[in-house]
């Protein structure tokens, strides 16, 4: 497993929801070697932005060498980003991270907000029985994509689609039952999740995130507290852009 | 083909360009995108003699052209350091400096005691980290601290002893002077300047240690200024770093009286950034008619 940093070119952007955009871009290099659940680092062009965006892959197209991300603009960075078009460059470097570790196990894949999108190229690559459960707060994104593969349940803050509330309302709602939770979203979602999966006897897989600075587990700046030893500094803090972003939910605190 | 080679203490360096403590880890991670043996030297993230956690997230912020982190020395302990990362970074043709962190004189002590006899080519004195409650700076503020601690550690090191200083003081010559008169061998200077930054959504502060160094390509000014005067106030080598992101960077430091560089936060903009740096250097160099980088070291006065 190797990762680079590179040029990407742009093949194309959309904006698919308010302050969600849509990119593919061409990166052979990271392509090839993406898994889903993995992170790429996006470099804004102007120097006054120094650090790399941790950005999750939505899509990974092998055949064609490229990847898709799906992001929220939430900054300077990303808004950069957004007003990029087909044919410019992206400087990224990937595949980062560990990615989920795929069972054979029936499973309920469960993002929250801009914790969707990683859930389709892994509902793409699970080849068990599987549901995909999305919460937003209003406006949905991505759905058309899910629908395409897998059972695809909703939950809105405002109830304006689905079940009104939060995704294990949703689960509950629709009396979905699994082997394996696969999550990514906000810590308070992840935090329930974890409870829920004990309560219920599941495996689950979460995806967490702390700002980051180098990406590839030098810095130490994205620690989670874990329940083993880190193989980095044998204190109980694990690096999410290295050792993670995917955990066993059991073995870290949140 | 010009000479590259620079001397810190007897040490002779393939070049200028070094590691800055803490961006780097041990070159593990890094070694997967440049190979380590085209550097001077790899100066490792401090460690000490016990692992130490560090401080809660969120540990780092970006600012403009640059950073402020509160890591607060994370490190796996002198015991796992000297098994697992000595080892590794001998397999490469580099030089090694171990930069050592510690609370108390005892604990600065212990760690080069430890460090004597590993095949390490120099030690690194963290006595200006600003995110740690206890030693780091606490060593860094005071000319007569800065004296005895360097005094106490000449006295057991084998190895010679780099101090690394601290901007966050009135005059940054007195303690590089302080540092000269206990015996050290080299000095490093800078450390990060002490940041803050507000969330004004969140309402609170960016980091979890409320403060942070600041570092990055908007200190550089900074760290050039220091490293002229430090140059100018005494007689042992300087390797001088803030900032470094470009071979143009690099010999501001060294036309300001530096022997060797160090990048830093610019491995995160770009993890090729230290060979680049390297190689800049040579073409800089060779554009304008040098032969040797040692006509450049302190060239404007």
């Amino acid at each position: 497993m190797s990762k680079v940093k590179m040029d990407a070119v742009i093949i194309s952007q959309e904006k698919i929801a308010q302050d969600i955009y849509s990119m593919w871009f061409k990166a052979e290099a990271i392509a090839s070697e993406a898994k889903p659940g993995q992170f790429v680092a996006v470099y804004s062009d102007n120097g006054a932005n120094l650090l790399p965006r941790p950005i999750s892959i939505c899509e990974i197209d092998k055949v064609n060498g490229s990847l898709r991300i799906v992001y929220r603009v939430v900054g300077k960075g990303t808004d950069e980003f957004s007003k990029k078009t087909a044919g410019d460059k992206l400087s990224v470097m990937g595949p980062l991270g560990n990615g989920f570790t795929l069972k054979d196990k029936k499973a309920i894949l469960i993002g929250g907000g801009i914790g969707v999108p990683p859930m389709l190229e892994l509902a793409k690559s699970l080849e068990c029985e599987k549901v995909v459960v999305a919460g937003y707060r209003s406006e949905l994104f991505l759905d058309e994509d899910f629908k395409k593969v897998a059972p695809f349940y909703v939950a809105t803050e405002d109830g304006s689609t689905g079940t009104k509330g939060t995704v294990i309302d949703a689960i509950k709602a629709n009396d979905l039952k699994a082997d394996i939770i696969y999550a990514c979203g906000p810590t308070p979602m992840l935090r329930a999740l974890k409870e829920y999966a004990i309560a219920n006897d599941m495996e689950a897989q979460i995806s967490m995130e702390e700002k980051m600075a180098c990406g590839i587990g030098a810095c130490l700046a994205c620690v989670c507290k874990s329940k083993d030893k880190d193989e980095h500094t044998n204190v109980n803090n694990k690096r999410i852009c290295k050792d993670g972003p995917v955990f066993d939910a059991r073995e870290v605190e949140l | 083909m010009v000479s590259t080679k620079v001397n810190l203490a007897g040490v002779e360096l393939k070049n200028s360009v070094m590691t800055a403590s803490g961006t780097f880890g041990s070159g593990k991670e890094y070694s997967e995108f440049v190979d380590l043996s085209k550097l001077g030297a790899v100066v490792t993230k401090g460690v000490a003699n016990i692992p130490w956690p560090g401080n809660p997230t969120p540990r780092i912020a970006e600012t403009y052209g640059g950073m402020i982190n509160a890591i607060g020395l994370q490190n796996p302990g002198i015991d796992v350091f000297v098994e697992r990362d000595i080892p590794f970074l001998k397999q490469y043709d580099t030089k090694i400096i171990v930069n050592v962190c510690g609370k108390t004189t005892e604990d600065y002590c212990e760690v080069v005691e430890r460090l004597n006899d590993e095949p390490i080519d120099m030690m690194e004195i963290n006595i200006s980290c600003p995110n740690v409650k206890e030693g780091g700076i606490a060593f860094g503020q005071n000319a007569k601290a800065v004296e005895a601690i360097t005094a106490e550690l000449k006295k057991r090191a084998k190895k010679p002893i780099i101090m690394k200083l601290s901007p966050n003081v009135t005059d940054i010559t007195e303690m590089a002077r302080a540092a000269e008169a206990g015996g050290a061998d080299v000095l490093s200077l800078i450390n990060t300047l002490t940041g803050m930054k507000i969330d004004i959504y969140r309402k609170t502060f960016a980091l979890a240690n409320k403060t942070g160094g600041l570092s990055g390509p908007a200190i550089k000014p900074v760290a050039v200024r220091m490293v002229y005067q430090v140059a100018n106030a005494v007689k042992i080598p300087i390797i001088g770093m803030g900032g470094i992101a470009t071979a143009e960077d690099a010999m501001e430091f060294i036309l300001a009286g530096a022997t060797a560089v160090s990048v830093g936060t610019a491995n995160f903009a770009d993890p090729y950034a230290t060979v680049k740096v390297a190689e800049g250097i040579e073409r800089y160099l060779e554009s304008q008619g040098f032969k040797d980088i040692n006509e450049c070291i302190g060239l404007v006065k």
